[in-house]
């Protein structure tokens, strides 16, 4: 089977997980693809090494937050720095890596989307009739982020170790393409944020995988309720995922209803337009857009 | 005292807290690690279950494995109804164990291909949704002559039993394994049905019934 390939080069020259480290039998190749590219990832006792499927050349490698990560271009940048990794109160453990039949920018905006909590995780992260989303605060960062603050949700039950409902606070950001972290206010010390980062491997077009780094609180939390919450909820989302149509997200604003296209996700794609991403997307008419080829300070 | 190890994204484990629901019997659940941490191929679950596979269901003394199993157990012992497992109704304990046998047949299919895909188990994937589109064919002509007869369950009861528990899980999450039940109408009419017995809870990846029909 062959995909199409990206020519996007902000996301060629960019790092992508490919594997999480835990999945990795020592000397026993793991074949993944990314971008449309099978990529066989295998782990020894000295070091990981990628090779192109194809072509059999070596791509650029990187072991981080326990992922295995690559980058099939020249890379431009490091991996994005997980600031809370260092403290050194946290779990910090991945939820789990898992497949989802639908392009990973959809994954980024339903991640991005208060909306849906209380149709979607009923009794959990939401609940009728706490349906509506408050206004909050959107802004690009100096790193050229999106930032979406002051986000509040009454939750019935926010975390693994939530007693009673709760309205929590968010903060959401994008911070590459197919990277996004939200940081929620932990139920037992208030002022700290618990953060989960979700690191989208853009299979093919229509295809991702989600890895996602949990950064929880220690204090009152078993490392495997963390995981188990995140897959629970991460679970409920998959189906409605892979249910929607099309696969890709489509760039332009009108395309969709304004149900989903709330402020953040209508930042969301224009900041993608903006930066001349079309891989996983439904580009907005060539006229309005940078074009395919068009370049992104690294 | 119930103890029930157990996996949140597992349709097995889900079919015994489906059961123990609808009976409304307590019990404490021991979460596994089943991905991606293997806990179930770990040295202190293989005591528990040698073959390495969740779910498995303690009660005091007595430790059980497998899903269909534990469901005749649970179901034996507390259902004072006695209509999910009817214990003095020989031809129709045939019949329910018949369709317990070929529940696990569908998650060696159906559960075969949804952990392919989502989990990257290394399965024949054709094979393993050409095996469940077979049993969804079987099961969905099996329902849809049933509904001619006015039966709305798997087995020759006028109210479902375990057998109904037991297909209902991996064929409600058939889609995740790129198994569509677009064909199969009589399944989907079964699985609202499952839906709204009194006491039904979800777990991921399946919903409620949605809002009753005008009949
Ligand atoms: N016949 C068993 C099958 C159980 C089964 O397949 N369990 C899965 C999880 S849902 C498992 O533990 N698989 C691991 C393995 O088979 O190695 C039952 O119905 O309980
Ligand atoms: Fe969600």
């Amino acid at each position: 089977m062959s995909a199409p390939s990206c020519n996007d080069r902000a996301l060629l020259n960019d790092w992508h997980v490919v594997a999480d480290c835990l999945a990795l039998t020592l000397d026993v190749p793991f074949t993944t693809r990314l971008m449309g590219v099978d990529l066989i990832v295998t782990r020894s006792v000295l070091d990981t090494r990628i090779v192109r499927a194809d072509t059999g050349h070596r791509v650029c490698s990187e072991g981080r937050y326990g992922f295995v990560w690559a980058c099939l271009g020249k890379p431009e940048r490091d991996p994005f720095y997980v600031r809370e990794s260092d403290e050194i109160d946290r779990h910090l453990l991945s939820g789990g890596s898992i497949a989802v039949n639908v392009s990973g920018l959809r994954l980024v905006e339903n991640f991005l989307d208060m909306g849906h909590f209380p149709f979607v995780h009923t009794g959990w992260l939401g609940e009728e009739p706490h349906t509506e989303v408050l206004p909050y605060n959107v802004t690009v960062t100096e790193e050229d982020e999106i930032l979406a603050t002051e986000c509040k949700f009454y939750q019935p039950i926010a975390s693994p170790t939530a007693q009673q409902g709760m309205l929590v606070d968010y903060t959401y950001k994008v911070i590459r393409p197919y990277t996004v972290a939200l940081y929620k206010s932990n139920p037992v010390h208030p002022t700290r944020m618990d953060v989960i980062v979700l690191f989208v491997q853009p299979v093919d077009e229509d295809n991702c995988v989600a890895h996602s780094y949990l950064c929880y609180l220690k204090d009152g939390m078993e490392a495997a309720a963390v995981r188990s919450f995140m897959q629970l909820i991460f679970a409920q989302d998959k189906p409605i995922l892979e249910n929607q149509v099309p696969k890709r997200l489509p760039l332009d604003p009108r395309a969709e209803t304004p149900i989903r296209a709330d402020i953040v996700s209508i930042k969301y794609r224009r900041w993608l337009g903006e930066r001349a991403i079309t891989y996983g997307a439904i580009p907005l008419h060539v006229a309005s857009s940078a074009g395919v080829n068009g370049r992104m300070e690294g | 005292m119930i103890t029930l190890y157990d996996y949140e994204l597992s349709g097995n484990c889900y079919k015994l807290r489906l059961l123990m629901s609808f009976l409304g019997v307590d019990h404490t659940v021991v979460p596994v690690d089943f991905y991606p941490g293997r806990e179930h191929k770990a040295d202190w679950f293989l005591k528990l279950n040698p073959l390495g596979q969740l779910p498995v269901l303690q009660d005091d003394d007595l430790l059980l494995r497998d899903a269909q199993a534990i469901l005749v157990y649970l179901a034996a012992k507390y259902d004072t109804s006695d209509c999910w497992y009817p214990r003095d109704n020989p031809a129709l304990l045939g019949e329910i164990n018949q369709w317990l046998a070929f529940a696990d047949g569908i998650t060696g299919t159906a559960s075969a291909a949804r952990l392919h895909d989502a989990l990257f188990y290394d399965f024949d994937i054709e094979a393993a949704r050409a095996g469940a589109h077979r049993l969804f064919r079987i099961l969905d002509e099996h329902l849809w002559f049933g509904e001619q007869e006015g039966r709305d369950w798997i087995c020759s009861a006028a109210h479902p039993t375990v057998a109904d528990i037991a297909c209902f899980p991996y064929v409600m999450l058939s889609e995740e394994g790129g198994i569509s039940r677009q064909d199969y109408p009589a399944i989907r009419r079964w699985c609202d049905r499952v839906k709204r017995i009194k006491g039904f809870i979800v777990m991921s990846g399946v919903f409620p019934a949605g809002p009753a029909k005008a009949a």
